[in-house]
């Protein structure tokens, strides 16, 4: 009798075979009276299951079992080999280890990178600076311009490589066209300083502006199509200027925390009001005493009944004091509107005849329009009588409606100037046909007279050119950003610079205390600053498109911003004594950034959609509209096959069908969110009855166990 | 930012008490990593010197409870007051920081302590009485008479300036 001994990675067929083999030699036993003895061998063989008739059932699952067992050894192989090297042994030890080595190398990596992208980030310890001694809020107004100071760089780094450096490298370069060139006339004074400042000349005339470019499809060795490139960079902009602003909104979102503002009341003001970021001792005073005077506030308001004054005289002081402001409001319009008229006829006058008033009037009117009004609004408001936080409010949403205001009749007047422009192009259109007609006599009668003669040539300057006004845009916005920066550095020098140090060193020989009487020195202004900076974006926004220089021209103004008001406010400015910030979370700041941006690329959008370019100058020039470039692109680059699938989704049956299932997921989306707030009040209510009943038990067992 | 805050350790350490420091720290953790720096030298650190709430801080973050901090506990405070901890976990210690006596709940006495320290002693008995019942009355859930960490956690997490506010930068 053989003894089979199973391997245990062998598969069972050949076992099994061998069994039938062995049963068939053995030889049959005797039998006995003797009790059946189950012998060591009997044992061992009585595993072997007796070899049953071959049915179809049988083998297939003897087939099976087969092929598990098969796929189980694989599996076994395929584990042992793998790991094998971990334990140091086998074939696969170098392997492993080097994969650990890479795996470690590849952790390390990752954790420099993070210190070096934390390492990064500008001005860090200027704002911790500020933080601990003016506390956060002052700080969160230099957050937000580090944040601007980010999405500028994008902006910047979109513009300056992919429409300025191209046209820099490879267009044709200055003097070649008429387009860029200074025209003869303003040849004498082009490099002037005067002329540079007011962005003519030289400036006009260069990358900076719109009017430079050249309409040819392709420049360069790469063929690189730069009106293409202009149109969607242009559109790029909005676009990430858009995801980013909502992208940070979203982000705070979950900070705002449902808003209810007065369930905790008390327990905020006790457990949310020090500011741990707090390093300075006279910071440390100011914030213990504006939480001991907030906490008195706060009792007196919930111990004090409501004292009825007399409520005709306070709603007659309220409306005569809404009545004031909306009579600035509309005498700041008018006055705009007013100096871009003056503006326009001193652009026909001989500029040397003008005084430098005359040339910057209305920048400054804009720029001085914004520092006064604020301060006419809060002596209105000294009429109302609002609580501080409300007045906060009314403020800011009047100064807010100030600077949209001035906005928007700028833009208005900006376009019965461009009007006027395209009115122009038809008159000069006629003119320079006519001289081009004489051009042409002149150049045919040189050719049969003289033969001799040296070629018949026109310099660029002297063409007449066509007026272009998108350029005039491009300058209008690129000096009311310049006069903007101009007046508020000298604000603050003269704000806040002299002012403090009259305070603090006339105190010596002055009749009162200047330090804590009148003047005193400034606090900084968290909400104008704010709303400063915004509308400047909103201008950067709207301009970029027709000067491709201004993200550039931000980006400086930022980077010098930061620096120059950090040092004022360490130097010149106090920690506020009271503290009220205009809301509780960053959303309100940024809900109005994303205002700004959609109210500032309206205009813009109308313009490329509905004007005609300059036939005279820029990389449009010569089509019916801006936008047929994308037209052109479809038609040359592009296999005609996809021009026509392209034609057929912009067909407007489907476009309307694309806009009502938008629609309708936003309602969907709203609806949706609108049930999940109201379960989650049901509940909070659930868990307060809740613990109400629980709370009752707890004293019936009390009472019960006494 | 791990190197920075052990950085800024061996700095403090070396700071200003120059005859405590030297014998006391030795330039290598590997022999001996329980070193503590005394409450004092952490009491007196730039960004926690004007906290009302230093003791408690340095209390909550030590392993006895005595405000003396090995490098572990200094690394672990900075963690938490970071800008980067989640807002679970600063309501957490935040808890804990404002419960005097240790006992897992925020009761009358630990609030009528925290105002103190806030308002520098300057309201009177029956004001602070007062704001501490109306906190009680506001955040207590299940009526006890203390909060709970549940209870403050719920009122903690919905204020839009704790995180702003509950943060050192370093």
């Amino acid at each position: 009798v053989q003894i089979q001994v199973e391997e245990k990675e062998d598969d069972t067929e050949e076992s099994s075979s061998e069994e039938e083999e062995e049963e068939e030699d053995k030889l049959p036993r005797r039998e006995s009276l003797r009790p059946k003895r189950k012998r060591t061998r009997d044992v061992i063989n009585e595993d072997d299951p007796e070899p049953e008739p071959e049915d179809e059932e049988t083998r297939k699952a003897r087939e099976k079992e087969r092929r598990r067992r098969l796929k189980r050894g694989a599996e076994a192989k395929k584990f042992v080999s793998e790991n094998e090297g971990a334990l140091g042994k086998g074939k696969g030890k170098r392997w492993f280890a080097f994969k650990m080595m890479m795996k470690k190398k590849w952790v390390k990596f990752l954790r420099d990178f993070e210190n070096f992208k934390a390492a990064c980030v500008p001005w860090e310890n200027k704002i911790k600076a500020i933080e601990s001694q003016f506390g956060s809020s002052v700080a969160s107004y230099f957050l937000f311009l580090r944040w601007m100071y980010g999405v500028n760089m994008v902006l910047f780094i979109l513009t300056f490589s992919l429409i300025m450096l191209p046209e820099y490298l490879w267009g044709l370069p200055y003097g070649s066209l008429p387009r860029k060139t200074v025209p003869r006339a303003e040849e004498a004074s082009a490099a002037n300083f005067g002329v540079l400042y007011d962005f003519n000349g030289l400036a006009q005339y260069s990358v900076l502006f719109y009017g430079y470019y050249d309409n040819k499809r392709t420049i360069g060795w790469m063929n690189f199509r730069l009106p293409l490139s202009y149109f969607l960079v242009g559109i790029m902009c909005i676009g990430y200027s858009f995801l980013v602003v909502l992208r940070a909104m979203t982000k705070n979102i979950g900070d705002d925390g449902g808003g209810d503002d007065n369930t905790f009341n008390f327990s905020w003001k006790v457990f949310c009001s020090w500011d741990y970021l707090i390093g300075n001792p006279e910071t440390a005073d100011n914030k213990f005493n504006s939480i001991t005077m907030n906490f008195k506030e706060a009792i007196i308001e919930e111990r004090a009944a409501q004292v009825e004054e007399n409520i005709h005289l306070i709603r007659f002081l309220r409306f005569l004091a809404n009545f004031f402001v909306f009579l600035t409001l509309g005498g700041s319009g008018y006055l705009i509107f007013w100096a871009v008229k003056r503006s326009q006829e001193f652009a026909q006058q001989d500029p040397d005849t003008l005084g430098w008033w005359e040339k910057n009037e209305m920048n400054m009117v804009m720029s001085l329009l914004g520092m006064f009004c604020p301060t006419l609004f809060d002596l209105f408001a000294e009429l109302e009588d609002y609580h501080p936080l409300i007045a906060l409010k009314w403020l800011l949403v009047r100064i807010f409606a100030l600077l949209l205001g001035n906005l928007y009749v700028f833009i208005l007047a900006l376009m019965d100037e461009i009007n006027n422009k395209i009115e122009e192009e038809k008159l000069v259109k006629a003119n320079i046909t006519l001289w081009e007609a004489n051009m042409i006599k002149a150049y045919n009668d040189s050719l049969s007279g003289n033969s001799t003669g040296a070629p018949f040539f026109v310099h660029p300057a002297d063409v007449p050119r066509g007026p272009c006004w998108e350029t005039m845009v491009g300058q209008e916005f690129v000096r009311l950003t310049v006069s903007d920066v101009l007046t508020t550095y000298v604000t603050i020098l003269i704000g806040d610079f002299l002012r403090a140090c009259f305070v603090r060193f006339c105190n010596y020989c002055w009749c009162w205390d200047l330090e804590y009487g009148y003047p005193s020195y400034t606090e900084f202004d968290i909400s104008g600053n704010v709303l400063a900076l915004i509308f400047n974006q909103g201008m950067i926004w709207m301009g970029s498109f027709f000067a491709p220089s201004l993200p550039g021209i931000n980006i400086l103004r930022l980077h010098t911003s930061m620096y120059f008001q950090c040092w004022a406010v360490m130097c010149c400015n106090v920690p506020e004594a009271r503290v009220f910030k205009a809301s509780r979370s960053n959303n309100f700041y940024l809900g109005m950034l994303l205002l700004i941006l959609f109210l500032s690329t309206m205009p813009v959008l109308y313009m490329i959609v509905s004007l005609p370019p300059s036939f005279d100058c820029g990389p449009f020039s010569g089509k019916n509209r801006m936008f047929e470039v994308i037209g052109e692109t479809l038609e040359h680059d592009f296999p005609s096959w996809m021009a026509k699938i392209l034609r057929q989704l912009s067909n407007p049956g489907l476009v309307i069908a694309v806009v009502l299932v938008m629609a309708l997921t936003i309602y969907y989306l709203n609806a949706t969110a609108k049930g999940q707030k109201a379960a989650n009040l049901d509940l909070k209510k659930k868990m307060k009855l809740q613990a109400l009943e629980n709370k009752m038990r707890n004293k019936k067992m009390a009472a019960a166990r006494a | 930012a791990a190197g920075s805050i052990s950085g800024l350790y061996v700095l403090h350490k070396e700071g200003d008490h120059e005859d405590l420091a030297p014998q006391l720290i030795p330039l290598d953790y590997t022999s001996c990593p329980d070193v503590k720096v005394p409450y004092e030298l952490i009491g007196s650190m730039p960004e926690l010197k004007d906290n009302p709430f230093r003791q408690r801080i340095a209390q909550v973050f030590s392993d006895d409870g005595d405000g003396h901090m090995t490098l572990n506990n200094f690394l672990d405070m900075f963690s938490v007051m970071s800008e980067m901890a989640p807002r679970d976990l600063k309501a957490y210690y935040a808890f804990k920081i404002y419960d005097f006596n240790n006992d897992d709940y925020i009761c009358a006495w630990d609030l009528e302590q925290t105002v103190t320290k806030l308002t520098r002693g300057e309201l009177s008995a029956e004001e602070v009485s007062l704001v501490c019942e109306k906190v009680l009355d506001e955040a207590d859930g299940d009526h006890d008479g203390r909060l709970s960490l549940e209870d403050f956690q719920n009122m903690i997490l919905r204020a839009p300036d704790f995180l702003s506010t509950f943060h050192i930068r370093i």
